[in-house]
C-alpha cells in the first residue's frame, strides 16, 4: 500500500470517462459581490444528514454571521444569517428534491451589519479544530454537501494517509473552484496548514484538471512553500473530480464497493471547502456567502457572483443582466450532474457552486430511441459498469441481475447518457435500479425478521408445552 | 418564465446519434460503391438503389401495419439494403434481390423487435437465403470490362477459386487492390473497402479490433491450414467487406474490447477453415453468422470488472 501511494502508477489501467465540452466561459471573471437582495430564504437542509433546527423566532432581528439554526444531530450543520435584517417567516418550502423543508426567510435591511461578537475560534488541538469546523457551518461545497466536520472526525488519525484537495472542477461551465484556487490560494494554504497541524496529515495532494494551467501554477507556487504538499495536473476527462476517480488517479488506490475513501487511506476535500474552513478559523466569519458561477446560453452576462446564501436564483440572474433569451431549463450546478428546478425562486445554498440558465437549444429533451448495443456507455463508464445491461435488467425488474451488475456502484456522473447515441435515459434508469435494490433489501430484511419472530414464538410455545 | 423543463441529469448530451452513425457507415460505403459503378457499370447503381429503397419500404410498411413508431429515419435500413446489394453479382435479377431485402428486414430485423434486437446480421441472412434460393444467379460472377479479352487466372474464376487451384500469385496483387476481377458488386475493390474502414475508425464509429483480428487470424490460420496464398486470400472474396462492415455490426458483435478480439479471432478461424476444407463461397457469411450466435456468451464471459466492485458473498 505504501508504495502505491508514491504516486499514480503509470501501469495502472486508465479509467474511462467522457470528453465533455469545457465551456469555462467565466474562468477569467473575478467574482463580483452582488447587491444585498431584498430578502433571503435559507433552507434548514443544505447538507446531507439531519436538518438544522431554527434558533430564531419570527420578528427577531439578526445580523450577518448570527446563528439562526443549530445542528439537528451529529451528521448535520449549523446555519447562519447571510444578511442583516428581520426574520420574516419560518415556513416549509419546496426543495429541488421535490420534498418540503423548513426555511428561514430574512428581510434584509441592506446594511449588512456584522454580528459584533464574531471572533476567531480558539483552536488549540484536534478536538477544538473539529469543533471549529463544525461551527463554521461548512459542508462539502463541491456539491455533495456532506458535513465536513463529520468527514474529518476520524477514529484513528493514522488511517489518513493522504488528504486529496479536489480542484478538478470537471463539470462544464463551473469555475467557482477555479476562482478559489486563483483568488484564495492563501486561504487554501492556511487550510492545509491546519490539517497538517491538527490532523498530522502526512501527505496532501492537490488534484487539478490540466485545462486550468493558471490554477496548476498558482497551486504549485503555494505548495512549494509547504512541506509534503504536491500538485497533480490531471487530464481533463470527466468525471475527474468524482471522489473515487480522483483518489484512483492521484494515489492509485481503489475505494471498495460500499466503503468510504478512508478505507483506502484517503480523505477528499474540495478546495473551496478547505478555504472556507481556514477563513472561519482566522476570522470567525462562518459560511454565509458563496462564489456562484452564473452561466448558460440564456444568461446575458455570465460571471462569477459572490452571493449571500439564501439569495434567489432570480436575483443572481438579474445581477448578470437578466436573460438574453427565454430560459427553458435552470440548474443547480453543472450540466452533467446538476439538478433542474421548476422556477428561479430557488435559493443559493451552501453547496451551490453554479446556477445555469439554458436556452431552448440547450434544453431540448432528446427522444430516446432503441438501444443499438454500440457499447459506448460501457466505454464511457468510469466505474466499468454496463449501463445498457443495467437498463435491460431494470426493465425486467431483475433485482439479482442488477446486484450482479453492481448497479449500486453507479455515481450517476452521466457519462453513459452523454455518450448514448440513442439518447436513452441511462442515469435515470440507474437511479430507479438503485431504488429497486433498496426496496428489495428492505423487503428481504423484513421477511427475515418476520421469520425470526415466528421461530421465536414457536420456540416459546414449545417451551411452554414442555 | 413558467415553462422550465425539469429532467434527470445529465443535461448535456453528446453529438452522436444513431442516425449520424448510420450516415457515417453509408459514407464509408461510398468508395466501394463508386468502385462498383466503375467496375460493373450502371446496374450497380440500379441494384444498390433498389435494395436500399426496398429495405426502407419493408421497414416502413411493417411498422405502419404493426402500428409502431416509424424508425426508417435512423438510416439503418438503408445500410442493410446497400450491404445486401454489395453481396450480389451485377447480373442479379432485381426481384431476387428484393426477396433478400424482405428476408433481411422483415424476418431477421422486424420480427425480432427492430433495430438493436436482431441476433444475427440481417444482411447476411438475406444473402444466405438468396444464395440457396437463387444459387445460379448469386454465383454468376460478372467480370469488369477491363478484364475482357484477357486470358489469365482472374479472367474466368474469382480470386478465391484461383487460390484454391493454386493459380494465383503476387502478380495479381495490384488487381486485387483495384478490384479488376470477378466477384459481387461491393467486395472486389480492396482499396475502397479499406478506405471505408479507415474512415469508420477515424470517426470512431467502429474500433479496429474486430477487422484486424478477423483479417489477421484468417491470414494466420490460412497459412497454418496450408493455403497456397494466405496473404492474397485476405484481399479476396468477401472478407474485407465482411470484416469491416458486417462483423462490426454493433448489435451482433460483442461489447468489450476483449470480446471483440475473441469474436474477430473466431470469425477468422472459421473463415480459414471453411475456405480450406469446405467451399470458399459463403465462408465469410457463415463464419460471421455462426459467431453472431455466440455473442451473448462472449459478452457474458468478457464482462468488464466493475471498478472497486466486491463480489456478493
Amino acid at each position: 500500500m505504501e508504495k502505491e501511494l508514491e504516486g499514480r502508477n503509470v501501469n495502472l489501467p486508465k479509467l474511462h470517462g467522457a470528453h465533455v465540452p469545457h465551456r469555462k466561459n467565466t474562468a477569467g471573471c473575478a467574482p463580483v459581490r452582488m447587491p444585498v437582495p431584498a430578502s433571503v430564504t435559507i433552507p434548514m437542509s443544505m447538507h446531507i444528514g439531519a436538518p438544522a433546527v431554527p434558533t430564531v423566532k419570527v420578528g427577531e432581528t439578526v445580523k450577518v454571521g448570527q446563528l439562526i439554526a443549530a445542528p439537528g444531530g451529529f451528521v448535520s450543520s449549523p446555519v447562519y444569517a447571510s444578511v442583516s435584517g428581520k426574520v420574516k417567516k419560518i415556513d416549509d418550502m419546496l426543495m429541488s428534491t421535490g420534498r418540503f423543508m423548513k426555511a428561514v426567510t430574512i428581510e434584509a435591511d441592506g446594511e449588512q451589519q456584522v454580528l459584533e461578537t464574531l471572533a476567531p475560534p480558539d483552536v488549540t488541538d484536534l478536538a477544538s479544530f473539529l469543533n471549529a469546523v463544525r461551527d463554521s457551518g461548512v459542508v462539502g461545497l463541491g456539491g455533495a454537501g456532506f458535513p465536513t466536520a463529520v468527514k474529518l472526525s476520524v477514529k484513528d488519525l493514522k488511517q489518513v494517509e493522504a488528504v486529496i484537495i479536489n480542484g478538478a472542477e470537471c463539470e462544464p461551465y463551473v469555475t467557482s473552484d477555479t476562482r478559489t484556487m486563483l483568488d484564495d490560494a492563501d486561504w487554501i494554504r492556511q487550510g492545509i496548514e491546519l490539517l497538517q497541524k491538527y490532523m498530522q496529515v502526512p501527505r496532501v495532494i492537490i488534484g487539478i484538471e490540466n485545462n486550468k494551467p493558471q490554477c496548476v501554477k498558482t497551486m504549485s507556487d503555494m505548495a512549494a512553500k509547504l512541506k509534503n504538499v504536491e500538485v497533480k495536473a490531471l487530464p481533463p476527462l470527466y468525471p475527474q473530480g468524482g471522489e473515487k476517480v480522483l483518489i484512483y488517479n492521484t494515489t492509485g488506490r481503489i475505494v471498495p464497493e460500499g466503503k468510504l475513501p478512508l478505507d483506502a487511506g484517503a480523505i477528499v476535500i474540495n478546495c473551496t471547502t478547505l478555504a472556507a474552513i481556514a477563513k472561519y478559523v482566522a476570522t470567525g466569519m462562518p459560511l454565509v456567502e458563496k462564489v456562484v458561477t452564473v452561466d448558460g446560453s440564456a444568461v446575458k452576462e455570465p460571471r462569477n457572483v459572490i452571493a449571500p446564501i439564501g439569495a434567489s436564483m432570480q436575483s443572481l440572474f438579474d445581477f448578470c443582466g437578466g436573460f438574453r433569451e427565454e430560459p427553458r431549463k435552470v440548474l443547480y450546478g453543472g450540466p452533467m450532474m446538476g439538478i433542474a428546478v421548476p422556477n428561479t425562486e430557488f435559493p443559493v445554498m451552501k453547496n451551490t457552486n453554479a446556477i445555469l440558465a439554458l436556452g431552448e437549444k440547450d434544453a431540448v429533451l432528446p427522444e430516446p430511441t432503441a438501444c443499438i448495443r454500440c457499447g459506448r456507455c460501457v466505454d464511457a463508464c468510469p466505474l466499468n459498469l454496463m449501463p445498457a445491461a443495467i437498463e435491460a435488467a431494470y426493465n425486467r425488474r431483475d433485482v439479482d441481475k442488477l446486484r450482479a451488475l453492481h448497479a449500486n456502484l453507479c455515481m450517476e456522473c452521466g457519462c453513459c447518457s452523454f455518450a448514448c447515441p440513442a439518447k436513452r435515459m441511462l442515469v435515470q434508469t440507474n437511479k430507479l435500479a438503485k431504488g429497486l435494490i433498496m426496496a428489495d433489501n428492505a423487503k428481504k430484511k423484513a421477511e427475515a425478521e418476520e421469520k425470526a419472530k415466528k421461530a421465536r414464538e414457536k420456540a416459546g410455545k414449545e417451551a411452554a408445552v414442555k | 418564465m413558467n415553462e422550465l423543463r425539469v429532467s434527470v441529469s445529465p443535461h448535456l448530451r453528446g453529438p452522436r446519434t444513431t442516425q449520424n452513425i448510420m450516415l457515417d457507415v453509408l459514407i464509408a460505403l461510398c468508395p466501394a460503391f463508386i468502385a462498383s459503378v466503375i467496375l460493373f457499370g450502371w446496374r450497380s447503381i440500379l441494384l444498390t438503389a433498389v435494395s436500399a429503397a426496398a429495405c426502407v419500404a419493408c421497414e416502413y410498411i411493417w411498422e405502419r401495419l404493426m402500428k409502431k413508431p416509424v424508425t426508417v429515419g435512423d438510416l439503418s435500413a438503408v445500410v442493410t439494403g446497400v450491404l445486401l446489394a454489395f453481396n450480389v453479382p451485377a447480373s442479379m435479377p432485381v426481384w431476387e434481390l428484393i426477396v433478400g431485402d424482405i428476408v433481411a428486414i422483415v424476418c431477421v430485423k422486424m420480427l425480432f423487435g427492430g433495430i438493436g434486437c436482431n441476433f444475427v446480421n440481417p444482411a447476411l441472412v438475406g444473402r444466405v437465403v438468396m444464395f440457396f434460393s437463387f444459387t445460379g444467379d448469386m454465383t454468376n460472377y460478372q467480370f469488369p470490362s477491363v478484364t475482357a479479352g484477357r486470358v489469365d487466372a482472374l479472367s474466368s474464376a474469382t480470386p478465391l477459386a484461383a487460390i484454391r487451384a493454386g493459380e494465383l500469385n503476387w502478380d495479381y496483387f495490384g488487381r486485387l487492390l483495384l478490384g479488376t476481377h470477378g466477384g459481387v458488386l461491393g467486395e472486389t475493390c480492396a482499396i475502397a473497402l479499406i478506405a471505408g474502414g479507415v474512415y469508420l475508425c477515424v470517426r470512431k464509429v467502429i474500433k479496429p479490433i474486430i477487422p484486424l483480428a478477423y483479417l489477421g487470424s484468417t491470414l494466420v490460420f490460412g497459412w497454418i491450414f496450408g493455403s497456397s496464398q494466405p496473404v492474397l486470400a485476405v484481399f479476396s472474396g468477401g472478407l474485407l467487406l465482411g470484416a469491416i462492415f458486417m462483423a462490426t455490426d454493433y448489435v451482433t458483435s460483442p461489447t468489450t474490447n476483449l470480446g471483440k478480439l475473441v469474436f474477430g479471432l473466431g470469425c477468422g478461424l472459421l473463415t480459414a477453415m471453411m475456405r480450406t476444407f469446405a467451399s470458399s463461397a459463403g465462408a465469410v457469411t457463415f463464419s460471421i453468422l455462426l459467431m453472431n450466435l455466440v455473442v451473448p456468451y462472449i459478452n457474458d464471459l468478457t464482462a468488464p470488472k466493475p471498478f472497486g466492485g466486491v463480489e456478493a458473498k
